[in-house]
């Protein structure tokens, strides 16, 4: 009987057994998102196509507003298209990081009452984040196949991009989330942050037609995902730029190294004044 | 030693009273404005207005393996500060604690549980949440639902189960945990009474296996009859750790010497009394009497001063309230002053045992302000009319009240029933 496990609590100890926990609740991180991702369309009468008329209606707007009306160039792709691969991204990426940004505190009942490491919570919001976004991005394939772009071995790549933009909106929601427990004006930040996202990453448009934006755009770590993800799913038309791509890399492990850090340091009062 | 399953030396834990709340940035910008333009101006700044609040002072205390431990206390005497901690939700300020084993805690029902999920999928989650692997769950599945006698319900959303059943359900899981240790805190108080003997039941069937228990209740009776040794809290300190009988007469002993200690801000009860309709005090009232509750209070004319009373059976069950306050928008006179306050009520039929009444002062609104637990305590009798004369008690669990509504009136419908085919 003398195997079982001590365990010492002092203050400033829960480091001591963070990560063994995490790996031993990561059963908990799959059953709260298959909850989130089950309540989600529960009594809504079209159920999970929702998760399809999003990302379909945003792409005939920012078809309309970019291709139509603004005349951007579409670089020999066909507009939808570009933005379909725009749009892909940056759902994956609002939903995951306005879900971590409010998970802490939708979740505040769990965190007052009972004991599990803290980040299972903002992590199982990426999760379903992925979840929402397996449909639109299957379906991708027929129809880029119906403008005749068919998938390549690049197609092979795309987990990278999504697990980059995982990464970024996790770092992203990592703050807001850790902040919003003290400070509750974030919940109202993280709106507005995807409001004047959607437009300041080129989800709408392509970037290697605007020579004088480009090194301010490829700041945004979201650009070098977008531009990662029309790589993979249109080909040969769209290219991929190195130095974009590592300044998002570097933007982005900046923003995860920072979000953990700050998550860390203050999850231990969580529960005192969530 | 190897036997010990908690031991706990010196736990302390602050709270700061400003961070309870929301802050709201902007306070904190306003506040952090407010320093520089002091310090530019070379005054010392007033400190932070947080103020300190300590839950928990220097509490040590160990516990065996196998052993079944209380802690009382009254409200706000650390008790459920002290699961916190054991529990890891929050961490101490001092001190350390050693906890030998799966520790598995209870402090409400049914945490995490999802309305819109069905019961089956509510047992997964909880489950998962209380730190059970989906193998584990699975093996024990059948077991929590019959346990929880929820089997036609298993596919049924949670959020139209009766909360009885809600209860069930999520105790069950919980029971089936099969922690090294379970912290228990005031789950008995729900539930209906045949349930309540099941989780005792399945309480000390833990208990029995060799696991150790710590559990928290207000319920004296409860105390008594699971636990052998009690730490008792008061005010965040430890006032004693012993053999259950002993920690519980000290703790009713310091709870009469609080209530004649005590007085309320703004309106105090000097004298309590509960008067028959000769203005006698006896001991037992016979449901159905009028009976007269006299109260003397001070008030210093708060215009939204008022009294309440609360009836209890003296084991923490509250069975009803009187409150002219809420009820009728009745308030002490808002002249400052000594009342006399006299009340006719007519006492309710209740099964046969000790009975109290906590009577308080209120500001409406606001709380109470003079609070007294117990301050009155009286008998009732009711008797079965029949030759047995048996006593309806509600220790064979027939319930508090006596509900004697006549006898059912008998019509007939149909002379001639036709027989079974």
């Amino acid at each position: 009987m003398n195997e079982a496990p001590e365990v010492v609590i002092s203050a400033g100890r829960s480091e001591a057994h963070y990560w063994r926990d995490l790996w031993r609740y990561r059963e908990l991180l799959g059953f709260l998102a298959w909850r989130d991702v089950k309540v989600r369309y529960k009594q809504a009468v079209l159920g999970a196509s929702w998760a399809l008329i999003q990302p379909l209606v945003q792409t005939l707007l920012l078809t309309f507003v970019f291709g139509t009306l603004a005349k951007m160039p579409n670089g020999s792709v066909p507009y939808p298209l570009l933005v379909l691969a725009g749009i892909l991204p940056w759902q994956l990426f609002s939903s995951a990081f306005s879900g971590a940004g409010g998970s802490l505190v939708s979740n505040s009942n769990l965190i007052s009452k009972v004991y599990f490491p803290r980040l299972i919570v903002p992590l199982s919001a990426l999760a379903v984040a992925l979840v929402d976004m397996s449909v639109p991005l299957v379906l991708t394939i027929p129809c880029a196949a119906f403008y005749g772009i068919f998938p390549t071995w690049r197609l092979a790549v795309l987990p990278v991009f999504i697990v980059g933009a995982l990464l970024i909106a996790l770092g992203a929601g990592l703050w807001i989330t850790a902040l919003t427990v003290k400070y509750r004006d974030f919940r109202f930040i993280s709106p507005f942050i995807l409001q004047i996202g959607i437009f300041v990453t080129p989800v709408g448009y392509r970037t290697d037609n605007l020579p004088h934006w480009r090194a301010i755009l490829s700041l945004n770590p979201l650009t070098g995902m977008i531009q990662g993800f029309r790589w993979c799913i249109l080909g040969g038309n769209t290219e991929i730029s190195a130095i974009g791509l590592a300044i998002s890399s570097i933007v982005g492990i900046v923003l995860v190294a920072t979000g953990l850090w700050y998550f860390r340091h203050t999850e231990r009062r969580f529960a005192d004044i969530i | 030693m190897a036997s010990l399953a908690i031991s706990v030396e010196g736990l302390s834990k602050r709270y700061e009273l400003g961070h309870l709340q929301h802050d709201t940035l902007r306070d904190q910008l306003a506040h952090k404005g407010r320093s520089l333009i002091a310090a530019l101006r070379g005054r010392a700044h007033a400190k932070s207005t947080t103020e300190e609040f300590w839950a928990l002072q220097d509490v040590s205390f160990s516990v065996e393996k196998g052993e079944v431990l209380g802690v009382i206390g009254r409200n706000g005497a650390g008790k459920s500060t002290l699961l916190k901690i054991l529990s890891r939700i929050t961490e101490p300020t001092h001190g350390t604690i050693r906890v030998r084993g799966r520790v598995a805690s209870l402090l409400e029902v049914g945490t995490g549980f999802h309305p819109e999920l069905t019961g089956r999928d509510n047992i997964f989650l909880n489950g998962a949440l209380l730190g059970m692997r989906r193998e584990e769950i699975r093996r024990k599945f059948d077991a929590i639902v019959s346990f929880a006698e929820v089997e036609q319900f298993l596919d049924t959303p949670v959020k139209r189960y009766s909360s009885g059943m809600y209860v069930r359900l999520a105790f069950a899981v919980a029971a089936h945990l099969e922690p090294d240790i379970l912290i228990v805190d005031e789950v008995l108080a729900v539930g209906d009474a045949g349930f309540q003997q099941k989780c005792l039941g399945k309480m000390n069937e833990v208990a029995d296996s060799g696991r150790t228990i710590l559990f928290v209740s207000h319920n004296i009776n409860a105390i008594r009859s699971l636990t052998t040794r009690c730490v008792y809290l008061k005010r965040g300190t430890m006032e004693f750790v012993g053999p259950t009988a002993e920690s519980i007469d000290l703790y009713t002993k310091n709870l009469r010497a609080d209530r004649a200690s005590t007085s309320g801000q703004h309106a105090s009860i000097l004298r309590a009394a509960l008067v028959d309709v000769s203005g006698m005090e006896t001991p037992t009232f016979p449901g159905g009497d009028f009976a007269f509750l006299k109260l003397l209070v001070e008030t210093d004319g708060h215009p939204l001063a008022s009294v309440e009373a609360t009836l209890t059976d003296l084991a923490g069950t509250t069975l009803g309230l009187y409150s002219p306050g809420h009820f009728a928008e009745w308030r002490l006179p808002a002249a400052a002053g000594v009342y006399e306050l006299s009340l006719k009520l007519r006492m309710p039929r209740l099964a046969t045992g000790n009975y109290g009444f906590d009577l308080s002062t209120t500001i409406h609104g606001f709380g109470s302000d003079h609070y007294l637990s117990d301050a009155l305590v009286f008998g009732s009798e009711s008797r079965v009319n029949h030759p047995g004369q048996w006593e309806l008690r509600k220790e064979y669990n027939v319930g508090h009240f006596i509900m004697d509504e006549g006898v059912p009136v008998a019509t007939l419908v149909d002379q001639s029933p036709s027989p079974c085919p």
